[in-house]
């Protein structure tokens, strides 16, 4: 009796707790409310077989508990019954599966009016990628990234030439337009993932993966990695900003193309060239650089602090720590950060460079102002 | 059977001394045992580990647990629940265990190997653990090891933690083989007289076709895990195209990441069913025993058994629907997964129909079996969300996925265990576990993992993404989220404290344990009719046993007895018309 009564505590509970729950689906911002459908239509028929079953068990539970003397029926076969709960079962199982592949029939078709975009992983950051006004992308492969080719874009290649950059997590798309996501690696599997729309698709370097969806609210939603990428996995966020068609132009007209980025790249001071560096290199996907917390010490007003080191002992940020912990990141930790930085290979001037960058982020003035002299080209 | 009237005209070679008989045993019953305390043993460092992740998880920050450890954690937990707990109780343990006794054999047929079997397993689980010692401690690159990552210096233990991991599964897999090469052989050889294969136990059937699996399976995992490997150590690219690490380029070119999921998949669904399969058979006889009724449709779940291990092969890629796989795939393995439910749900069915004007005890193993059903059904049915292609997307990589797994191969395999072992333990020891502290056990662990599981899918339906250390400052992500986390966190802790219960009532009734007899729920396979309990070396005496009929004569009208032993003669006992071979 009170197994039979807890498992129709559990039925009960189960389908409450379904309908007050306050988790549930995210509010939806593009055009897969149909993959929304598709959810409802399984959990209704779940939900079904689940409330029956269970049920039923609960009534072979209480109906027949063991009495002293009774036998059990001696059937061991009820052919007919068998077919008949395969038949339904079967019929389930199509109620479920059709619907499910027509959606996905929209999913992998990808509609000719779509834009393109491209997102590249790294990690533990994004960066994006327009194919400008040709409407085509230029090659890109992995061995041609450098410090000044991020995405490693084929110079030869006149499709590239007006690619629009972009470096930072941000990418803005166009609201009621069809969009397709073009995904790209430098390193490990990752997953652009917007909850609010749904749809995800991995990351795989080698390879150019895609998924598309029309945006239909404005706003920004963040892009997580669902694709564990290593320590810093958690902490992979981009952002997308859906605009509407005025906003989206003014952004646009902003960003910089390849072709300005080979031209410009040889003007810019010392400060400009580690920010860069920082970019390129992904030191700021672990050190974050507005004070928000990060996998590594943040870079705001790092430079000139006193830091405790994992040993106890106290060290002064200055220029030669911060290029000792990049040659050789084990040997002073600060406390509380794991030791997972990997060891950097960069030029005297790169260093000097990156160190530049991270002072400029001082608020002190004297603090900042006093490295710059020693290390002025 | 010629086999068995060899056996009968060898002599029996009881070894002598403690060694020989305990510890280099080649004796089915003592490697079963073996297998069984390391599998839990190993498994209690599994528990321990998911306490540490819901701590951070439910209380960020509570306990010194950084993302490298929390990683770590997250990767040893599962690849030892999957591979050194639960493949290994189910195919080394109560493989071990029952095939012989079950199919009436003196041992199994190659002991020696049989013994082998378990030191390459004892050996694969001493190099996994060893990994928490060597500088930069185990590979945190999430049980399923995904290149490129698995390798590069992203990843918590890329250096020394990833080849230990790797070293250890393929040990495992040599003792697994050898294992399995007995388990196959001695089913298909060593049957005693008159035991057709339609009159073995579905314990046997479940774990003979599991067996199967694995031996087909387990290579697709030996040969990625060398590759990768070899991608580690001497720098070839079997899974590794031209890439960078933090910003410099890494010396691999021309090999697929993706080559690896397909073959771990190849392997990783069997292994679903390499679990499950042994757990459908355990189950299937505990209801049939404990309800006192034949189990209902015995050839439709033998043939349910060997079709859903026919179809495991083929919806490996449904791991894969984001994987970036050509998405033309996702139309045909969301077709064969969604088939395969079809010959699952029968199983379920003919559990329910046995209940059904059974004649049910309560007792600890069917209150186990019972609530396998249900964690088994809430399992299953979501696994229908997931395997159909387009309800995937948007929930995979989420908490639906792991709320999902866990309930289906993680706690109702688990359920079965202890399901199975409450049952078995009189015939191991010659004692009843303590029934008091086994009802107190599987209460705390049947309503705890229901509490901890069933919610978890809703952070799935809401976005949550899994394997994420921390949820700092997701505006989706509600702040009652995190209230639910905490709360599937205590839960989970006392349902992880609870399991001490269990021990100690293995280790209490051992030596205070109520005197069970040698049949004491009144069952007639042949495992409850040994001479002796627990049964000695050669299992049978001097004769081995006749089975005249199949393991399932509960409740036969006319019989003296509701139930009627295997060795019953039909002359005593008329035998059922659907027992027709022989």
């Amino acid at each position: 009796m009170t197994f039979a009564v807890i498992l129709v505590a559990i039925v009960v509970v189960s389908v409450l707790f379904h309908f007050l729950s306050p988790w549930q689906a995210t509010p939806l911002a593009s055009n897969w409310g149909s993959i929304d459908t598709t959810i409802t239509i399984t959990l209704v028929i779940t939900g079904i077989f689940f409330v029956a079953i269970v049920l039923f068990m609960a009534y072979c539970v209480y109906k027949y508990k063991a009495v002293p003397e009774r036998r059990s029926e001696y059937r061991p076969e009820n052919k007919k019954l068998e077919w008949w709960l395969i038949g339904i079962t079967t019929v389930a199982i199509c109620a479920l599966l059709a619907p499910g592949l027509i959606v996905y029939n929209d999913f992998v078709h990808v509609p000719a009016n779509a834009v393109e975009f491209e997102a590249v992983g790294e990690q533990w950051r994004w960066s994006y990628r327009l194919p400008g006004k040709d409407k085509t992308f230029g090659r890109t492969s992995v061995t041609r990234i450098d410090e000044n080719n991020t995405f490693g874009i084929d110079p030869s290649d006149a499709a590239g030439q007006d690619d629009i950059l972009i470096a930072g997590n941000q990418i803005h798309v166009l609201i009621n337009q069809s969009t397709k996501a073009l995904l790209r690696s430098k390193d490990v599997l990752h997953d652009f993932y917007v909850p609010q729309f749904r749809a995800k698709m991995d990351l795989i370097p080698g390879q150019v993966t895609y998924f598309w969806f029309t945006p239909t609210v404005l706003g920004t939603f963040d892009i997580l990695c669902a694709e564990y990428c290593g320590i810093g996995h958690y902490n992979m966020r981009g952002q997308v900003v859906v605009d509407d068609a005025s906003s989206y132009q003014k952004w646009l007209s902003s960003q910089v193309t390849f072709a300005d980025v080979l031209s410009g790249g040889t003007v810019e001071g010392l400060v400009d060239q580690g920010q860069r560096l920082a970019s390129s290199r992904g030191c700021i996907a672990c050190h974050s650089i507005d004070g928000a917390p990060s996998l590594g010490p943040g870079w705001l007003d790092l430079y000139g602090r006193q830091e405790t080191l994992s040993d106890g002992s106290q060290v002064k940020v200055d220029g030669p720590y911060l290029i000792e912990s990049v040659i050789d990141p084990a040997v002073k930790i600060v406390a509380g950060y794991p030791p997972v930085m990997v060891a950097y290979q960069m030029s005297d001037e790169q260093l000097d460079s990156l160190v530049a960058y991270i002072a400029s982020l001082s608020s002190d003035p004297d603090n900042s102002t006093s490295i710059q002299p020693s290390i002025e080209e | 059977m010629a086999y068995a009237d060899d056996v009968e005209n060898e002599e029996l070679h009881e070894p002598t001394g403690f060694i020989w008989k305990y510890v280099w045993s080649q004796d089915h019953k003592v490697i079963a045992i073996q297998y069984s305390t390391t599998a839990i043993l190993v498994g209690l460092v599994a528990l321990v580990l998911s306490g540490m992740m819901r701590m951070q998880i439910g209380f960020p920050g509570s306990i010194d647990m950084d993302a490298t450890a929390y990683y770590q954690a997250m990767t040893m937990h599962g690849m030892i629940m999957v591979i050194y707990l639960l493949t290994a109780i189910f195919l080394g343990g109560f493989g071990n265990y029952l095939i012989p006794l079950m199919v009436g054999a003196r041992d199994m047929v190659f002991p020696f190997v049989n013994m082998l079997s378990y030191w390459f397993y004892l050996v694969s689980v001493l190099v996994l653990l060893a990994s928490f010692f060597v500088p930069g401690g185990p590979t945190g690159a999430g049980w399923t090891l995904y290149p490129p990552q698995a390798i590069t210096a992203g990843t918590p233990g890329s250096e020394w933690g990833i080849i230990l991991m790797l070293v250890s599964l393929i040990i495992f897999i040599i003792a697994a083989t050898m294992g399995g090469l007995n388990y196959v052989t001695t089913v298909l050889q060593a049957r005693t007289h008159g035991m057709t294969m339609f009159r073995m136990p579905l314990t046997v059937w479940g774990i003979f076709v599991a067996t199967i699996l694995a031996l087909l399976a387990f290579p697709a995992l030996f040969v990625s895990g060398v590759m990768m490997l070899l991608d580690q150590t001497i720098g070839t690219s079997f899974f590794m195209p031209d890439m960078m690490q933090f910003g410099s380029q890494l010396d691999y070119s021309g090999g697929s990441p993706i080559l690896f999921q397909h073959l771990f998949w190849f392997f990783g669904h069997p292994e679903v069913y390499i679990v499950a399969l042994p757990a459908f058979g355990l189950v299937s006889d505990l209801i049939s025993i404990h309800a006192r009724r034949s189990i209902f449709g015995y050839r439709m779940m033998v043939w349910a058994i060997v079709s859903i291990g026919v179809l495991s092969f083929v919806v490996w890629a449904h791991h894969m629907y984001v994987s970036g796989m050509n998405p033309y795939f996702g139309f045909f393995f969301a077709t064969t997964t969604l088939v395969i439910a079809v010959p699952t749900a029968l199983k379920v069915y003919n559990w329910l129909l046995t209940l059904w004007r059974g004649n049910i005890h309560l007792t600890v193993p069917m209150l186990f079996s019972l609530a396998f059903i249900v964690t088994f059904l809430v399992g299953g049915l979501t696994g229908l969300f997931l395997g159909n292609v387009v309800v995937d997307i948007p929930l995979s990589d989420t908490y639906f996925v792991v709320a999902h797994f866990h309930m289906v191969m993680g706690v109702a395999p688990i359920l079965v265990v202890f399901g199975s072992i409450y049952h078995w333990y009189p015939k191991i020891t010659g004692r009843m576990l303590h029934d008091g502290i086994g009802k107190l056990h599987f209460w705390i662990t049947f309503l705890g993992t229901y509490l901890i599981y069933f919610p978890m899918h809703y952070l799935g339906f809401l976005g949550m993404p899994r394997r994420y250390y921390a949820y700092e400052d997701y505006p989706f992500i509600p702040e009652s989220a995190q209230s639910l986390n905490a709360f599937i966190t205590v839960v989970a802790i006392v349902v992880g404290i609870s399991q001490l219960l269990f021990l100690f009532n293995l280790a209490y009734s051992y030596f205070k344990g109520a005197p069970s007899g040698g049949n004491p729920w009144r069952a007639t396979s042949l495992e409850w009719l040994t001479p002796e309990t627990p049964p000695k070396h050669g299992n049978w005496g001097s004769s081995l046993p006749v089975v005249h009929r199949w393991a399932y004569d509960y409740g036969v009208p006319g019989a003296e007895l509701d139930y009627v032993p295997q060795t019953t003669s039909a002359e005593e006992v008329p035998v059922h018309e659907s027992d027709h071979d022989e």
